[in-house]
């Protein structure tokens, strides 16, 4: 398999991308969007966290130029860790009083 | 490069292997199933979080804003920029610049290392302010502007701080060892556009790290930025 | 089976191309690494049994009057640990696995030797710290450790334990990740995934699973002795904690582990069926993708362990009803293998007598499975005998009888000599017929509600006839596993010298010398037929 080499251009724009995401991020979380809607902070944070670890792992990783097996280690991966946390939410979401007073 | 039977073999070649594409290729495959481990390693605490965050939101609000989102901003910038300047090491290495590459990876083993200064400087804050969750350590209503009835809550989040950014911590050393390794070989000419596959695949593992403290610094410290500082 | 004349001249292999104790222990050779693998577990099997044999002789009495109930937790908690983690996990894949995958795929090693090695060397740091654990006074918690006991009240060496099951963990994800970039990068030429032996399907599954699961665990284990030391209040209700967590965390890798011990041995079968009957497996691909939706399915059942905790009916009945689903891919197996027998050229040598053996005992464990996974009943069975045959039914008579069917089928490969069959025989059929002696009747004791982990019971004359009968099952078990080992080391001076392929079997690891040479092969094969292609088989024979 030929070696793709990444520019130092697309670099530097990806890095340029992050250090806005992670300003935006912060200025985000600055507000109080909670009593929009409970999980709405929570939410927006995750959803740029996402994204910034989006750039890193398709350009600094490569992952964009790389093979079909390197995806699809990398959604297996993904996909596990939501079944750990799906899966256990799915017992503490059903009990009653939740979210109240303790687990 | 044609790979004839038993006269041109790369000296990086193992004999286990038939050709340097299949070395990289196992190499690579390799280092991304160990990341899928650490995914998985670092997922039982991000469960933890998850549960424990639902159930005392208060708490852990309150708890974070004990920390210092500047530092912690800094430091994801300085870690991003690390993994600049690493994705350039890797970038030397294909095209051959020997001085870039150990220019590169010299940036990033000083970035990791600020980032791991500030973080000591910010446990032995906690230490000070006795936020370290364990009994004898922990003492919530020694700051009077603290909510005593939230000590409970506030404790399960610093565990869980000291708990997630401790074993990223941790990492990043191994990673920081990693790349002292990856200096020295490469000042002794091992590296060059045919094989550098150390490089690449160090810069896989410094690049998760990462990824796992972009995680780490929104579920950590903005938690309760929205509520202003106490 | 063949043997041939004693060679003119020694040739070099793989166990004779050097000699001393640094060539062992600093040995790259995926084969030599199975050997110190395969040693290693024989002494954590003994001692594990050992602690088995204390615990049916205090069960022989109703009164607790052997050893004191604090001892007797002890012995059945180092027994399950030392079973299950330095046993049944590492047992097929370190030992055939290792020795087998490269050369069932053409290949002169796995993909990374100093991993392969690195991984022996962890696995013995692991054992290390457990049997340290054990000697300095023990550990009482159960091999499930569930706090709040474990990480509170109990005063024993929970930490040390709980470090070298932390670093045996280690051993099997680099088992693991090996294996699965070894099949993916590896394979000799024409070697199709669809021509590939079934054992390496079975062992690409379990290394899913070990890769996914046991970092949960590390993780688990870490908490906890963060939780032992510094108070920290992770699983404790008194500081905002949930025990319950710790329950979730231990069994999502857990259950998978139950399948990184069954799958191997599933791999195993599908060869000796194979190769014992002279057919193709019926339904290769079905039996090939089974293996993959139980490593799969096997993530999403781990609630049936937390049905008596405080975990949500709801919850409970989801993963009830995936318990369920879990078992149908094993069910497509043992319908496949059965298959295959149908209008088979059979054999009835040792190893197809452990794969019969496997079969039913398999069927029964699966099936009782099904009684634990209904929730309603599991309410009465958990924490009963009922459990605890249950799972011995899978992890002995599946498991074991398996590694002991491959073991025996591979040994003339692995040792160059052939072991003496009259023995394997019986060896087997005490096996089979101790392992149910011992077992069964606990099937009876749970669904009368013996308690497991009870160092005493109620003086009543039926369940101390069926106590006694499952202790003396285990003495004629034990015998049936002394004595393999004892003929196996005989065999190696002693037995027949074995040809290449002494069966004959398909697979390219029968196509090379026995034993091999450190290489494996003088030239990579290049594969041109399907997996368990027999017509070709037979026309070896004929020619010989």
């Amino acid at each position: 398999m030929s070696e793709h080499i990444v520019s130092a251009r697309i670099y530097l724009v990806i890095f340029a991308s992050l250090m806005v995401l992670t300003a935006l991020t912060v200025f985000a979380a600055s507000f109080d969007l909670e009593h929009i809607w409970g999980p709405l902070n929570a939410i927006v944070a995750l959803t740029i966290a996402v994204i910034k670890a989006t750039l890193v792992v398709l350009y600094f990783m490569h992952v964009r130029y790389s093979s079909r097996l390197t995806q699809v280690i990398i959604v297996a991966g993904i996909f596990w860790f939501i079944i750990l946390i799906a899966f256990t939410m799915a017992d503490y979401m059903t009990r009653s009083g939740w979210p109240g007073a303790g687990a | 490069m044609a790979e004839s039977h038993a006269i041109h073999h790369h000296p990086a070649l193992k004999h286990h292997f038939d050709n340097m594409e299949q070395q990289l290729e196992a190499g690579t495959i390799g280092m991304w199933v160990f990341l899928l481990t650490e995914i998985m390693f670092f997922g039982g605490l991000f469960l933890a979080y998850v549960i424990y965050r639902a159930v005392y939101p208060e708490g852990f609000a309150v708890a974070s804003n004990t920390l210092d989102v500047r530092l912690g901003g800094f430091n994801t910038v300085v870690l991003i920029l690390s993994s600049l300047t690493m994705a350039m090491a890797v970038y030397s290495a294909q095209t051959g610049n020997k001085k870039r590459l150990l220019l590169f990876l010299f940036l990033t083993l000083i970035l990791g290392c600020v980032f791991l200064g500030v973080k000591v400087f910010e446990y032995r804050s906690k230490f000070e302010h006795h936020l370290f969750p364990a009994v004898g350590w922990y003492d919530w209503s020694h700051e009077p502007t603290h909510n005593p009835a939230l000590a409970s809550q506030a404790r399960v989040f610093l565990w869980l701080y000291f708990a997630m950014t401790g074993l990223h911590a941790l990492h990043m050393v191994v990673g920081a060892g990693m790349l002292v390794f990856l200096m020295f070989f490469a000042w002794r000419d091992k590296y060059s556009p045919e094989y550098h596959a150390p490089v690449e695949l160090g810069g896989l593992y410094w690049h998760f790290v990462d990824i796992v403290w972009i995680f780490l610094f929104p579920l950590l410290y903005l938690l309760g930025f929205h509520l202003g500082k106490h | 089976m063949e043997a041939t004349a004693v060679a003119a001249e020694p040739r070099i292999n793989y166990l004779n191309n050097d000699y001393g104790w640094k060539s062992w222990l600093f040995t790259l050779d995926h084969k030599r690494i199975a050997i110190l693998y395969l040693v290693s577990i024989t002494v954590a099997f003994f001692i594990g049994g050992a602690y088995a044999g204390a615990v049916r002789l205090e069960l022989l009495t109703p009164a607790g009057d052997f050893f004191h109930a604090d001892t007797y937790n002890k012995l059945f908690t180092m027994h399950g640990v030392i079973m299950v983690f330095l046993v049944l996990i590492p047992s097929i894949p370190a030992t055939l696995g290792n020795f087998l995958i490269p050369m069932m795929i053409g290949a002169k090693d796995l993909a990374f030797p100093r991993i392969n090695l690195l991984s022996w060397y962890l696995y013995i740091a692991g054992a290390a710290f457990v049997l340290y654990a054990a000697v300095a006074g023990g550990f009482d918690t159960g091999w499930t450790f569930y706090p709040p006991y474990s990480s509170i009240y109990s005063n024993t060496h929970v930490i040390a334990a709980g470090i070298g099951i932390f670093i045996a963990g280690f051993s099997s994800i680099l088992t693991g990740l090996n294996f699965i970039v070894t099949i993916h990068t590896m394979r000799a030429p024409g070697l199709t995934w669809y021509r590939l032996p079934l054992f390496v399907w079975a062992h690409y599954a379990t290394s899913i699973v070990q890769i996914l699961g046991t970092p949960v665990i590390a993780v688990t284990i870490l908490a906890l002795a963060l939780e032992r030391t510094l108070h920290i209040g992770i699983f404790d209700p008194k500081m905002g904690g949930d025990p319950v967590l710790f329950q979730h965390l231990f069994w999502f890798y857990s259950h998978p582990a139950v399948y990184i011990m069954v799958l191997p041995g599933m791999g195993v079968i599908s060869e000796l069926i194979a190769n014992m009957t002279r057919k193709k497996i019926y339904g290769y691909k079905f039996v090939a993708f089974s293996s993959i939706a139980i490593a799969v399915f096997g993530f999403l059942v781990w609630g049936h362990h937390l049905f008596t905790s405080s975990q949500s009916v709801y919850a409970g009945m989801v993963f009830s009803v995936l318990s369920y689903i879990v078992a149908l891919p094993s069910a497509v197996k043992v319908f496949n293998w059965t298959t295959t027998l149908y209008k088979g050229s059979m054999s009835y040598e040792t190893p197809m007598l452990y794969a019969f053996g496997f079969l039913g005992l398999f069927v029964i464990g699966g099936m009782t499975g099904l009684f634990l996974a209904a929730m309603g009943l599991d309410i009465h069975l958990q924490d009963t005998y009922f459990v605890v045959a249950h799972f011995h039914y899978i992890m002995v008579g599946g498991t074991l009888m398996a590694y002991l069917g491959g073991l025996h089928y591979w040994w003339p490969k692995i040792s160059g000599r052939l072991y003496p069959e009259g023995w394997g025989k019986l060896s087997a059929l005490l096996v089979f017929v101790g392992f149910n002696l011992t077992f069964f009747p606990q099937f009876l004791l749970g669904y009368m509600g013996m308690p497991r982990r009870y160092h005493a019971y109620p003086a009543d004359p039926v369940w101390q006839v069926l106590n006694v009968m499952s202790t003396a099952g285990a003495s004629v078990l034990g015998v049936g596993y002394v004595l393999p080992m004892i003929y196996f080391v005989w065999s190696m001076r002693y037995g027949k010298k074995a040809a290449s392929n002494p069966w004959p079997a398909t697979g390219l690891e029968w196509m090379t010398l026995s034993p091999p040479p450190t290489t494996n092969f003088e030239v990579t094969p290049v594969v041109t037929t399907e997996a368990y292609d027999f017509a070709a088989i037979e026309e070896i024979r004929a020619a010989t």
